[in-house]
């Protein structure tokens, strides 16, 4: 039984959210709860079967079969069938219909349809704070719950933005296909912002569960991924995300303790890092690196003077000159910040500073920065700034690190 | 929030012409200028200008550059979002152009509904 019992959940992350995608691309959007049904019907199928019977030899092409036959039999049934799917193949004759529709599993339908998909949950007429939550349900096979416990919301909220986002698509009857290409060219920016926020919501979320975050990180790789291999959607930029996210994500089993709590980039081991995913990251820059300097070709080129674990006046003028240009494109406080601390590497902390000050921001980072930029100039001030940041910090793992800067200062 | 614009006034080059290492030690300055502006949330765009150029003058007279001969020429020009003239004028301090010979010059730039 423990087999099942993994094999199960494993399957379910990683072919649910395909036979939906490619179920509701023939169906038509409006049909996805039939669909999603279709799959989970599959799926309790799967449990009782295996559980009783033992595993068949090929759990996938398993999964795919029946999900097909039920497919079928609903098509049958339903009433979509015969004002719908007959109407496009009215040239067959009846009976034998429900036999003949293709429902095409193969791995090219699956990854059409699942970036036709992409587009249709990142529709105009979505706002942008759903479509990471439609996103991760219908793409990535998600529960409310998972994406609830990713996002430290509750259930509640999610299920209703999840409902009224689907409702959308539904009543405006957005096709699932691919865009033209100009259109393309329009929408894709919408698709990668997704992407980029789903990843971020991984990397960087206040979630303890270290096991959603990465998956939520993972799933994001594989649908950048998914753009890369398509003519029209393999732009420098989708280039430049993915490499973004791959030389993060090789951080990924360096930067969490066993129990959960954050390791510091400069107190990381660096054999942690997968050196496979810097590879990987290295090969995508490069095709980025043709045109359209955009934000994520300077966020990526930051990330790999990162993979360089020592510091030299190299790293931190590029990382300093990369940042000045980030936030000329476009403003973030993070940016900002860490753009000053580059400074400070560069120049020196007297010259980041008055820099520091000029940021106008009061968040619990900015005093952080302020501390370490004092830390040996004004150790008084420093501490004074470290205990700020404590007053002000929400998160627990960072006000973990706060508490230790705070410690070494009052030692001094 | 307001938009000011940082007018950036060369002084003539004339026979000084700097060196490759010059070029890029200023280079560097200007990056971390803007770099300094926009960590503030302050900047909005801005150019530089070839030194090439042409001018009409009434009477369709024409003029070629370069200026070398002009006293001072526009090298370049930031738009800023500032509070006041004031809190505008603060972002000129600093500016890589000063150590050469040129100036900086603020004007608040007109909104349509103004």
């Amino acid at each position: 039984m423990h087999q099942e019992n993994e094999l199960i959940p494993h399957l379910f992350r990683t072919e649910y959210a395909k036979i939906v995608a490619v179920l509701c691309k023939l169906l038509g959007i409006e049909h996805m709860q039939l669909a999603e049904d279709v799959v989970s019907d599959t799926f309790l199928l799967a449990a009782e079967t295996w559980g009783m019977k033992g595993l068949p030899q090929n759990p996938v092409a398993w999964l795919y079969t029946v999900a097909k036959n039920k497919a079928r039999d609903v098509l049958k049934r339903n009433a979509i069938f015969s004002n719908k799917i007959v109407a496009t193949l009215k040239h067959s004759g009846s009976e034998q219909i429900a036999e003949d529709i293709d429902i095409d599993l193969s791995e090219q339908n699956i990854a059409d349809s699942q970036l036709q998909m992409m587009f249709t949950v990142c529709h105009p007429c979505i706002p942008a704070e759903s479509r990471i939550g439609l996103a991760l349900n219908i793409l990535c096979g998600f529960s409310a719950d998972e994406i609830a416990d990713a996002f430290l919301t509750n259930r509640e909220v999610i299920y209703k933005r999840l409902q009224r986002a689907k409702e959308k698509l539904y009543a405006q009857n957005i096709k699932i296909e691919m865009p033209g290409v100009q259109q393309v060219a329009e929408r894709l920016g919408d698709v990668l912002t997704t992407l980029y926020l789903l990843f971020n919501e991984g990397y960087y979320s206040a979630s303890q569960n270290t096991v959603t975050r990465k998956d939520l990180c993972l799933e994001a790789m594989r649908l950048s991924q998914l753009l890369t291999r398509n003519r029209y959607t393999n732009t420098p930029e989708v280039n430049a995300l993915l490499a973004l996210m791959c030389f993060h994500a090789s951080r990924f089993d360096a930067r969490t303790d066993a129990t959960g709590a954050t390791i510091l980039y400069d107190e990381q081991d660096e054999h942690l890092w997968n050196n496979e995913l810097i590879e990987q990251g290295k090969y995508f820059l490069s095709n980025a690196d043709t045109q359209g300097l955009g934000k994520y070709y300077f966020e990526a080129n930051i990330a790999y003077w990162h993979t360089h674990k020592a510091d030299s006046i190299e790293k931190w003028e590029n990382v300093l000159h990369l940042y000045n240009r980030l936030l000329q494109l476009e403003y973030s406080p993070v940016a900002a910040l860490n753009r000053t601390y580059a400074l400070s590497k560069v120049y020196g902390k007297q010259v980041a500073i008055p820099e520091a000050e000029k940021l106008g921001l009061r968040t619990h980072l900015y005093y952080v920065l302020l501390g370490y930029l004092f830390s040996d100039i004004d150790n008084t001030v420093a501490l004074a700034h470290m205990q700020m940041a404590l007053s002000l910090c929400r998160s627990e793992n960072d006000k973990a690190s706060i508490k230790k800067n705070i410690e070494r200062l009052s030692s001094k | 929030m307001k938009e000011f614009v940082l007018l950036f006034q060369n002084a003539p080059a004339g026979d000084n012409k700097p060196s490759p290492e010059q070029m890029q030690a200023m280079m560097k300055e200007w990056d971390n200028y803007m770099g300094s502006i926009a960590a503030q949330g302050k900047y909005v765009s801005g150019s530089r200008l070839g030194g090439e150029g042409k001018t009409l003058k009434p009477g369709n007279v024409v003029t070629d550059g370069p200026y070398a001969e002009i006293k001072e020429i526009l090298g370049g020009f930031i738009i800023v979002k500032a509070d006041s003239l004031n809190d505008a004028f603060e972002l000129a301090y600093g500016c890589p152009i000063l150590t050469v010979g040129g100036y900086v010059e603020v004007r608040p730039v007109i909104g349509t509904n103004e």
